[in-house]
């Protein structure tokens, strides 16, 4: 390959995006049809953040997401089954129905939680990073979160830190231009958000989020700076959104509350990051038309699995409201 | 009269306050969408534009300070957090600055500040987006917390925390956006410190706050058709408390029932239980009883949420079990 990416990695990437999207797509569908009822934040749009990132990470490697985490959980390699189920509240689910989409977890693959308070779990990467320096273990941290969350102070305070002490954390900003119905220019004094780092000592890059090569690229980079104990990157990664804030809809919200350009939603997805790996593929020879039918015919089937599976699955009983609360 | 909403009823209390008084200003997240805070704040920003009306970044803390400053030098601001949960954020702002400004500078300058929290719960958000905080900040000296439930009260509240010239939470609920009432196109007030009654009764006291207050009435209905006549009182404030209602009732009951939206443990509910047992603990004929949220969080499942949330149900159950 002309970059240094092996065949294998290169198909996992096309793999895993196209599983996210699929995955997301069945879950809109589902909320339309009545039977998924917890908020959803799609990133249908954004897949390749997640993935050329989590690509780029060992298992050990901890993440930290935010209220739109299914591409977080799916990239890192969580179990689609317990996240359908969590998604339609059944017991079964990843935080067993007490969560919902907003809140997930598997500490078995590194996803420690995604809070879905804006920018919550931004500092609390920071402080699973102090935790790998102070044991001396490799792991290095990652927080997705979005360009809203840049506007919370807690933001500048945990880069601040980490650059100080020099920890092993990724900031990974996933810059869709819009926080809820606000477009970025209208809550950010500067809107290049790479640049913050400047500040604090640290670097900053803006990429393209929708080449997942190039994610996974830069991600690698800071992690390996990281691993060196050379301390934090800042990367923000620009995409877009191509449903709503919440829910399966292009918009925000409904129709009546659609603010964002139907020209600005259709440029972008011109520059949908799957079809731009596939091209890449198929060009490089890397893919061929049977392959690609059966990715996608696994996909379906293992989407349609975990569909059965959170159908299928009890809803939480009673009496396990009042349990973990506390560990007993 | 002309029947309103809820929420039309804080929307037209906001303009009102606006059109009247050009110090009154508000600031918030959300409030120029109308996704974000129901309707309670649409054609606000159409009206007044956006020095007036300013939607805000994703900065709780440091706007709740903005407007504290802005209240500080003599504008009034209603400052808007489209839901509780994130009012956790500003703490510092609201309870150790807002708070405690006037007093800590010995009385020097007010802080005519509204701080407006929608409670909004249920639909599976689970524990970070499902919070009701009043007896937190009702735990809070220099701050006066309002929970209005009905329409009237929604604007004839707004109105008064307005023009009290302090601190004050005003929460609205989520789940009584779409009650319909009577409500006075005028602007008009409803104390600060002075619950209502909603029903008389004489066999037992239920005193009821925010959305649990619907609930109580509902119950008192249904006990009403067993021979139990039960006297339903809308707190309105949870601080300034309103000890004389709650008293004068229950001398006449002898039984109270208390149902709050907030959390079991240390919840306004037991302060109005521990004033009613320290006052009339001779007259009472039987334990006072709290309906509740367990102190769990909030679940995400609809099955558990069913069983989180308290309804008119737990209302009646509690009624009986002493009666
Ligand atoms: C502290 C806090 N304030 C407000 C919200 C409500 N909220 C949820 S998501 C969101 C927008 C986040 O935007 P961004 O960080 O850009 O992420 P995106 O939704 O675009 O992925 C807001 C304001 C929240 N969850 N937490
Ligand atoms: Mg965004």
């Amino acid at each position: 390959m002309t970059n240094n990416i092996s065949k294998d990695i290169l198909l996992k990437m096309y793999e895993t995006m196209l599983l996210i999207r699929r995955f997301e797509e069945r879950v809109g569908d589902l909320v339309l049809k009545g039977e998924i009822k917890t908020p959803c934040h799609l990133c249908i749009g954004e897949e390749a953040i997640a993935t050329g990132a989590c690509l780029a990470l060992e298992k050990e490697d901890y993440i930290f997401g935010n209220h739109r985490s299914h591409g977080h959980y799916i990239a890192k390699g969580g179990d689609i089954k317990k996240l359908m189920a969590e998604i339609f509240c059944k017991e079964t689910g990843c935080s067993r129905g007490k969560g919902g989409s907003m809140h997930l977890i598997a500490p078995e693959i590194g996803l420690l939680g995604t809070p879905p308070i804006v920018g919550a779990s931004i500092p609390i990467a920071v402080g699973s990073a102090l935790s790998s320096t102070i044991k001396g273990s490799n792991q290095v941290s990652v927080s997705f979160f979005g360009d809203g969350a840049t506007s919370e102070g807690v933001f500048y305070e945990s880069l601040n830190f980490a650059s100080l002490k020099k920890l092993p954390v990724v900031f990974i900003c996933e810059n869709n231009f819009y926080s809820t119905h606000m477009p970025v220019f209208k809550i950010l004094a500067d809107t290049n958000i790479a640049k913050k780092a400047e500040g604090f000592n640290m670097p900053g890059v803006q990429i393209n989020g929708n080449n997942v090569i190039e994610v996974f690229q830069t991600v690698q980079k800071a992690v390996e700076r990281a691993r060196e104990g050379n301390g934090p990157t800042l990367i923000e990664c620009l995409t877009y959104r191509w449903r709503g804030h919440v829910g399966p809809d292009d918009n925000i919200q409904g129709t009546h509350t659609d603010i964002r350009p139907k020209e600005e939603l259709d440029s972008w997805k011109e520059k949908c990051s799957i079809k731009r790996l596939e091209k890449y593929l198929l060009e490089q020879g890397a893919l061929s038309e049977t392959v690609k039918g059966q990715i996608i015919e696994k996909i379906e089937k293992e989407t349609q699995e975990a569909v059965e599976f959170a159908q299928k699955s009890p809803y939480p009983k009673e009496e396990e409201l009042f349990e973990d609360v506390f560990k007993t | 009269m002309r029947k309103i909403t809820y929420a039309q009823a804080i929307n037209e209390a906001t303009k009102q306050l606006m059109e009247r008084d050009h110090q009154v200003f508000i600031i918030g997240q959300g409030c120029t969408s109308p996704w974000y805070v129901g309707n309670t704040t649409n054609g606000l920003f159409e009206k007044f534009g956006e020095k007036r009306v300013i939607d805000t970044p994703i900065s709780e803390n440091g706007m709740s300070g903005v407007a504290l400053g802005a209240a500080l030098t003599g504008l009034k601001p209603i400052l808007i957090f489209p839901r509780m949960d994130f009012m956790y954020l500003a703490f510092d702002q609201i309870i150790n600055q807002a708070a405690n400004w006037r007093y800590m500078f010995g009385g020097k300058v007010n802080a005519p500040l509204v701080i407006r929290g929608i409670i909004n719960r249920g639909g599976e958000q689970a524990a970070q987006h499902s919070q009701a905080l009043h007896s937190m900040f009702a735990h809070v000296p220099g701050l006066k917390v309002v929970m209005p439930a009905t329409p009237y009260d929604a604007k004839g509240l707004l109105i008064s925390a307005v023009e009290d010239g302090n601190p004050v939470v005003y929460i609205d609920d989520n789940w009584l956006y779409k009650e319909e009432a009577e409500v006075p196109e005028e602007i008009y007030r409803v104390p600060i410190g002075k619950g209502a009654i909603k029903k008389k009764g004489k066999d037992v006291t239920i005193v009821a706050i925010s959305y649990m207050v619907k609930q109580a009435a509902e119950a008192a209905e249904d006990l009403e058709k067993e021979g139990i006549s039960a006297e339903v009182i809308d707190l309105r404030s949870i601080k300034p408390l309103d000890e004389e209602i709650i008293l004068e009732s229950v001398k006449k009951t002898k039984r109270l029932v208390i149902a709050d939206v907030g959390w079991q443990t240390g919840g306004i509910a037991s302060e109005i239980a521990n004033k009613v047992y320290s006052k009339l603990y001779k007259e009472l004929k039987s334990e006072i009883e709290i309906v509740a949220l367990p102190d769990v969080p909030a679940p995400a499942s609809q099955v558990l949420e069913e069983k989180f949330y308290p309804n008119k149900n737990n209302i009646i159950e509690a009624v009986k079990k002493n009666n």
